[in-house]
Parts: C-alpha cells; sequence; structure tokens
C-alpha cells in the first residue's frame, strides 16, 4: 500500500511539476502577480511530493519488501541496515528518484531564500527549474517505474552488488547528485536571466552561491569515490580516466570555471555572457554524464542500466535544454554587454585565463571521453582513449594552471602592478625552488613528476598564506585577519586545498614502492624501510559475507608500527569475491596491505604497497570543500538574504 | 566502480559481467610467478602493461586486471621481452593481433591528429579571443573608473533590497 502511495506521489509530482512550469512563466510575462505567486507554493508541494515518494521506496528497501522488483534485484534480508538504504540509490532506478527529489530539493531552496530576487526573475528560475524536474519526471514514469510489482514475491532478494556495501560508496552518489543537480538551479538562473534579458551585478551574487554549493557537493561527491577507489579496488589506484569519472570531473571543471566567472560578474559587471555561457554548459555536462552513465553508449565500468531507450531518453532531454538554451543564448546575447574596464594586467584578464584552462581542459576530457564513440561511427575504427592520453593531454593546462594561480589570486582588479605582486611572491616561489631541488636531490627515480608537483604544490600553498599574510598591512598586524571576509578566507583555503591535492597525486604517483611475493606464515620481508611478517591466516564469518583475513605485523627499525587485517570476501548471494585492503594510514604515507591467494606449494601471495602523502590527495580535497564553505558563509550572502529586513549599510563591497 | 564488469553489447552482459567478475577477482592482477628475474626487463614490462586494455573488462590496462585474458596477455608480453623484443616490437605484436582497441594511447595516425591537436588547438584559439576580449575592456571609455558609478550603486541597491519587476 504504501508503494502504492509513493507511486501515486510521484505522478502527482510530475503534474505539480507541469503546472509549475507553465503558470509562473506565462504570469512573468503578462505581469500577472497571481500566476508568478504559483511558483513558490507549487515547488514546495512539489518537493514534500517526491520526498515522501522517496521515503515510500526507502521504507520497502528498510523492511525487505521482496514483492518490490527493485528490492527484489537490489537487497537481501540479511544485508546491515546502512546498506539496505543505500541500496534505494545503488541502482538505476532508485539513482533517478534521489536525482528528481534532489532537482525538487534545489527548486524548493531557491522558493524559500529567494526573497530578495525580483519577482519575475524567481518565477521564471522556479518555472525553468521545474521543466527539468519534468522531463525526468517523465523519464522515471514512463521508462524506469522503481514501483514496479512483482506478480509472485521470491523469499529473498539477490543483494546489493557487494562493491557497492561499503560506508565510502554508500555516501558517494547523494554527494555526487547533489552537486550534478545543483548545477540545475545556476542553468536556471541563466536562462531565466536571458528570458528576462538582463544580466547585472545582482544576477552574478545571487548564481554564485549555488554555484559554490554544487560544486563542494561535487568535491566531496568525487573524492568519496576516489577514495573509495583506493581502498576498495585492492592496488591503491585512485583516478582512472573512466568515462563515468570523467562525466563527474567535467561538470566538476565547469562549475569551477563558473565560480570564477561569476564573481567577474558580480564585482565587475564583465564577462557576463561568458558565465551564462558556462551556466548552461556546466549542467549540459551534467545531463551529459547521466546520459554516458545511464546510456551504455560508452564502454564503462560502472555498473548501471544500459538500455537504449532509456539512453535515448536522456539524450532527448539533453538535447532539448542545452539546445534550447544555447538557442535563446544566441538570441539574447547581445543584451548583456560588459560594463567594467580593466587593464591587460588585472584580477578581471587572470580570471579570464583561469576559466580558458578549466573550460579547455574540461573540452579536452570531454573530446577523450567521447572519441572511441566519434571513431567508431566515422572512421569505423575501434579504439581505446585511456589513462595515458588523458595523462598526457589534460596534465599540462593543470600545471600552467598552478603556475599562475598564485599570481592571478593575488593580482588587484582593474589594474594591477605584476612586479608588485611577484615582489611579494618572491619567498613562495624560492620557497618552492628549494624544495623542488630537495626532492630532486633525494629521489633515486627518473621521474620529473615528483619534483614538478612538489614545487607547483608548495607555490599554490605558500602563495595563499602569502596572500593572507598581505592582508594584514604595511604594519602586520594580524588580528586584521580575523576581520577579513570570509570569502577571503575561503579563496585562500580552497586554493591552498589544490595545492595539497597536487602534492599529494605528485607524491604518490612518483615515490610508490610496490612488493608483490609468495609469502610464508612467520618468514619476514622487507619492502623500502618496513619490515613485513604474515603472521597467521584465518576463516571470518561476516553479516553476508565469508572472510579469509590476513593478520600482518609491520616493523619499522625493529619496532612494531601496525598490525594489519587485509581481507578477502565472497559474498554467496550475489557470488561475488572482493578484496579489502588494509591500510596504515599516516600523514607522510600510507602501508597499504593485499592478501592474494594460497599457493599449491605453501604460502599466500602478498601485495604490498608503500605510498607517500597519499591522504593529501583527499585531505585537499576535503581543504577546499571547507574553503567554498567559508565562502559561501560570507556575509554579503547572509546580507543579501536579508534584505528585506535590514538594508544593507553599503551597497557592495568594492574589493 | 571498477571490477564490475559489464559489456556494451546485449542483454547477456549482465551474466557476462558477473562471470568477469567472478573470475576476475579470483586472482590479483600480477602474480609473483609471472614477474621476470631481471627488475629492468620486469619494470620494461610493467610499462608496456599499463599501456594495453584488457579487453574483457572495462578500460582498465592489463597491468592492474585480474582477468585471465589480462593475465595471459602478461605473459605474453614478458615472453615477447624474453625473446628480445623493443618495447615498440612487443606493443607492434600485441596489436597485430588484437587490434588497436588494446592501445590505451591511441596513436596520432588517421583521424586521431583531432583527437591529439584538440586541447591545444581550441587552447590557442581560446587564448586568441580572450585576449581579444581583455584589449577591448582595457580600450573601452572611462578606464581607470573607480568601482560602481553612482548609477550603478543605486540600481544593485535597489535590487539588493528587493526591487519590483
Amino acid at each position: 500500500m504504501i508503494t502504492e502511495l509513493g507511486h501515486f506521489a510521484l505522478i502527482l509530482a510530475f503534474l505539480v511539476s507541469l503546472v509549475q512550469m507553465v503558470m509562473p512563466l506565462v504570469g512573468a510575462h503578462k505581469r500577472w502577480p497571481g500566476w508568478m505567486a504559483v511558483a513558490e507554493p507549487a515547488a514546495t508541494l512539489q518537493f514534500l511530493l517526491v520526498a515522501s515518494s522517496f521515503a515510500a521506496l526507502t521504507y520497502a528497501f528498510v523492511v525487505s519488501d521482496f514483492s518490490l522488483k527493485l528490492v527484489y534485484e537490489n537487497s537481501h534480508s540479511a544485508k546491515p541496515m546502512i546498506y539496505k538504504i543505500s541500496g534505494v540509490w545503488g541502482n538505476h532506478e532508485g539513482s533517478m528518484l534521489l536525482w528528481v527529489l534532489i532537482l525538487a530539493l534545489f527548486g524548493a531552496c531557491a522558493a524559500w531564500f529567494g526573497s530578495n530576487i525580483p519577482p519575475t526573475l524567481r518565477a521564471r528560475v522556479l518555472a525553468v527549474q521545474s521543466s527539468v524536474s519534468a522531463a525526468f519526471y517523465a523519464f522515471i514514469i514512463f521508462t524506469s517505474n522503481p514501483f514496479t510489482r512483482l506478480s509472485v514475491p521470491p523469499i529473498d532478494g539477490t543483494d546489493l552488488n557487494p562493491l557497492l556495501q561499503d560506508p565510502g560508496l554508500a555516501f558517494h552518489p547523494p554527494f555526487l547528485y547533489l552537486g550534478y543537480v545543483g548545477l540545475s538551479i545556476c542553468f536556471s538562473f541563466a536562462v531565466a536571466a536571458l528570458i528576462e534579458g538582463r544580466v547585472d551585478a545582482a544576477w552574478g551574487r545571487w548564481v554564485r552561491p549555488w554555484t559554490l554549493a554544487a560544486w563542494i557537493f561535487l568535491t566531496i561527491g568525487i573524492a568519496l569515490g576516489s577514495w573509495w577507489a583506493y581502498y576498495e579496488l585492492g592496488w591503491g589506484g585512485f583516478w582512472f580516466w573512466d568515462p563515468v569519472e570523467n562525466a563527474s570531473f567535467m561538470p566538476w571543471l565547469f562549475a569551477a570555471a563558473l565560480l570564477h566567472s561569476a564573481i567577474v560578474v558580480e564585482k565587475r559587471e564583465s564577462l557576463k555572457s561568458w558565465t551564462i555561457l558556462l551556466a548552461i554548459l556546466a549542467f549540459g555536462f551534467s545531463l551529459i554524464g547521466t546520459f554516458i552513465v545511464r546510456s551504455g553508449l560508452l564502454t564503462s565500468v560502472h555498473a548501471f542500466a544500459n538500455d537504449p531507450v532509456r539512453g535515448k531518453f536522456i539524450l532527448y532531454i539533453l538535447l532539448f535544454f542545452t539546445g534550447g538554451a544555447l538557442t535563446l543564448f544566441a538570441a539574447r546575447s547581445n543584451v548583456m554587454e560588459s560594463k567594467g574596464v580593466f587593464g591587460v594586467v588585472s584580477r578581471e584578464s587572470a580570471l579570464v585565463l583561469n576559466n580558458i584552462l578549466l573550460a579547455v581542459s574540461s573540452f579536452v576530457v570531454f573530446v577523450g571521453t567521447m572519441w572511441p564513440f566519434v571513431a567508431e561511427m566515422l572512421f569505423e575504427r575501434k579504439l581505446s582513449v585511456g589513462a595515458p592520453f588523458f595523462n598526457m593531454a589534460f596534465t599540462p593546462f593543470m600545471v600552467v594552471l598552478g603556475l599562475i594561480l598564485p599570481v592571478g589570486a593575488m593580482i588587484s582588479w582593474k589594474r594591477g602592478k605584476l612586479d608588485r605582486v611577484l615582489r611579494s611572491l618572491a619567498p613562495a616561489f624560492v620557497l618552492a625552488v628549494a624544495l623542488m631541488g630537495l626532492v630532486w636531490a633525494m629521489q633515486t627515480g627518473r621521474s620529473l613528476m615528483g619534483p614538478i608537483g612538489v614545487f607547483l604544490g608548495t607555490w599554490i600553498v605558500a602563495g595563499a598564506v602569502t596572500d593572507l599574510i598581505g592582508r594584514t598591512g604595511q604594519s602586520r598586524d594580524f588580528s586584521r585577519l580575523l576581520r577579513l571576509p570570509r570569502a577571503e578566507w575561503g579563496k585562500a583555503v580552497a586554493h591552498a586545498g589544490l595545492g595539497i591535492t597536487m602534492l599529494g597525486i605528485a607524491g604518490l604517483l612518483a615515490w610508490q614502492e610496490e612488493d608483490i611475493r609468495v609469502a610464508q606464515i612467520d618468514e619476514p620481508w622487507t619492502v623500502g624501510d618496513f619490515e613485513f611478517t604474515l603472521l597467521s591466516v584465518n576463516r571470518v564469518q561476516g553479516p553476508n559475507y565469508n572472510s579469509t583475513m590476513g593478520e600482518v605485523r609491520v616493523t619499522a627499525n625493529g619496532r612494531e608500527i601496525a598490525v594489519l587485517n587485509p581481507e578477502k570476501r565472497v559474498y554467496p548471494v550475489a557470488q561475488m569475491p572482493t578484496t579489502e585492503a588494509a591500510i596504515d594510514y599516516r600523514v607522510m604515507r600510507d602501508v597499504y596491505v593485499v592478501i592474494g591467494d594460497p599457493q599449491d606449494n605453501g604460502g599466500w601471495v602478498m601485495r604490498v604497497y608503500i605510498k607517500p602523502l597519499a591522504n593529501w590527495i583527499w585531505a585537499g580535497a576535503i581543504i577546499m570543500a571547507l574553503g567554498g564553505c567559508l565562502s559561501l558563509s560570507d556575509r554579503r550572502y547572509r546580507i543579501a538574504a536579508g534584505a528585506r529586513k535590514t538594508a544593507p549599510a553599503q551597497g557592495v563591497p568594492a574589493e | 566502480m571498477k571490477g564490475i564488469t559489464m559489456r556494451r553489447d546485449g542483454t547477456t552482459s549482465c551474466i557476462l559481467g558477473m562471470l568477469f567478475a567472478l573470475m576476475a577477482t579470483v586472482a590479483l592482477a600480477v602474480q609473483p610467478d609471472e614477474i621476470l628475474d631481471d627488475p629492468a626487463l620486469e619494470a620494461r614490462a610493467r610499462d608496456i602493461s599499463a599501456g594495453l586494455r584488457c579487453l574483457v573488462c572495462q578500460n582498465e590496462s592489463i597491468d592492474e586486471s585480474n582477468a585471465s585474458l589480462a593475465r595471459d596477455l602478461r605473459i605474453l608480453v614478458r615472453e615477447r621481452i624474453m625473446a628480445g623484443d623493443t618495447d615498440e616490437e612487443v606493443v607492434a605484436f600485441i596489436v597485430d593481433r588484437y587490434g588497436e582497441f588494446v592501445l590505451l594511447k591511441p596513436t596520432a595516425g588517421g583521424w586521431n591528429w583531432l583527437l591529439w591537436a584538440s586541447g591545444p588547438g581550441l587552447f590557442l584559439l581560446a587564448l586568441v579571443v580572450g585576449m581579444a576580449y581583455v584589449r577591448r575592456r582595457s580600450l573601452a571609455s572611462g578606464a581607470g573608473d573607480e568601482g560602481l558609478s553612482p548609477d550603478e550603486q543605486k540600481r544593485l541597491d535597489e535590487l539588493l533590497k528587493g526591487e519590483e519587476g
């Protein structure tokens, strides 16, 4: 019964979304306040309906109602509760329901927190947002209904893919979707502004918090996925340039570009049409990502329904919204002339370069991802584009971005003095070069990557610190830092996070050590500075799996630093084995131990990796997200939010 | 979500995927018995393997993959190295048998130059357009004015207060 109510609520939400799509748009055009006012309650109602539909599906998973096809195919009664819940979005239909839930949530948030936005613009934003929702409701209801019943309910389910039964991955999709789908509201703002025919500084200010929020979620989501790959896949890779990873990375790059260009719109009323275009592209690439994951067009390791009918439906949605928005853009972009005047050497120019690098690198990822398909369709060549291509074609742009970042971040708006910025950055540069020289001298390998990465990472982090110190003024009054706008702190923290991630990637890739061997019980072996001993191997029974668990003692200089328990698990219901690496996490390095198969003549295959700076990759990502949060909490957004009650003392902080 | 093998062609893919996955994690990537005694030769084998695609998996190199076919290919690479082939000859040997699909780094031959040139090409184009834009802004009238004009400031204040229409 609850299931049917959930299904019904979803259909009602679809109908509400149609009303919300049409009435406010007509109202805004005809200046009918009553019709425009429909948008807000409709957005709230739509959210409540989808939320109850989602709750109904979650309930079915929690109580293991195997009369539902989806629950039967993706759950099992013996599964721990957290994975019963994460099973809701661990499949195509349920994840689409989560997708529309988040769409409706962002729409509702725009309605709740958008009281300072002019009524016509608000009505149009909510209408456009609802049109996206409507398309996806139709997609779910007509091609991917999660509420399908089975005529003969089976006794038990077939279990969720064991690789997905993991805390890191349980929360990876919701964050990713919050990011992906969060960009929809930027898209709605862009299209609404095009319909309205007006883009000004205030528009930049409204759109920026949404972009920030989406980017923060996307950053966390991607970091979680990458961290999961690192510890779960058994050899510590963290990025594979898989089509589906690329699908989440492209919107991230566009969102990062959009974040920066929206600042220029807000502060300098320039780059307006480019920013609108970016907002459209960012969400367009989210849709492309959805299409790639769910159409089966590209070969990907990510398991998801790949059904041509569904693929076609999403392709139409993609073409309609991006095509429509871009057409509107072409017709209306002439109304968005730039107002700000700035010199060639200025923050504005630096941000233009930032946008060029981010957009072009995202485009490179796009071309690389789609090329196998293009080559097969047009030139009848079956070929692959894998990690080596992306490493070569993508990395140079990030290197250039890292080089200019500290300079661009410190140069003044309008008309900057390059020599002054360079002079204040000189200590940071010297430090970065010194560290580069040090690791160059210390490393034994031939790789250039380590030293270059260390240089870039140090340069960016030290640059961010220099920027903050510069804010203390001539008198070096550090109490000024406390009064600094949060956005300035956010900028420095997020940039430093990027530097830390770069340090981590360089350290891991350049100085990783690997050892593969057959280990006998109680016979120690040495890798790098560490000595390993396999003490025992035991069979352990988990809640829904059987495990072969090794016990490995790790010592350094004769002192025990850890006892690790690498596992091989077999999930009998899904008939699938997984490897569970055991990792000793430390700040400067991880020790990563994996147990393999027993050998006929005794002993076990053991793999050991020493991974320097591995944690810095994800720590950097979390610091980036933290910087985003700081920026999001900046006073100027709160002032804007409360503008009705308390008029701001001054308009815009000029800097 | 690596290791979940799915094939693009058709509905039997799921079952196949499961089978591959099952075969997959039984053995783990490079096995001790595959490793060559000479570390220099082994390092070459690893480098070559990292650039070759495991054909039954998706987007994994044979160096990372657990599938049995990947193991066969790894052994083949090492056999060719032991037979005295150069790196290029080993790769050519594998490409002859399995097609250019095995190459994770596509060649620049044929229309593939477009793939390789697209990034640098677009970057140059974007630089030219960006520079033109920046130059136009720097030459625009009123260079050097301070912040928002009084009109702009007033308009912004109004917008922030929730201007109607």
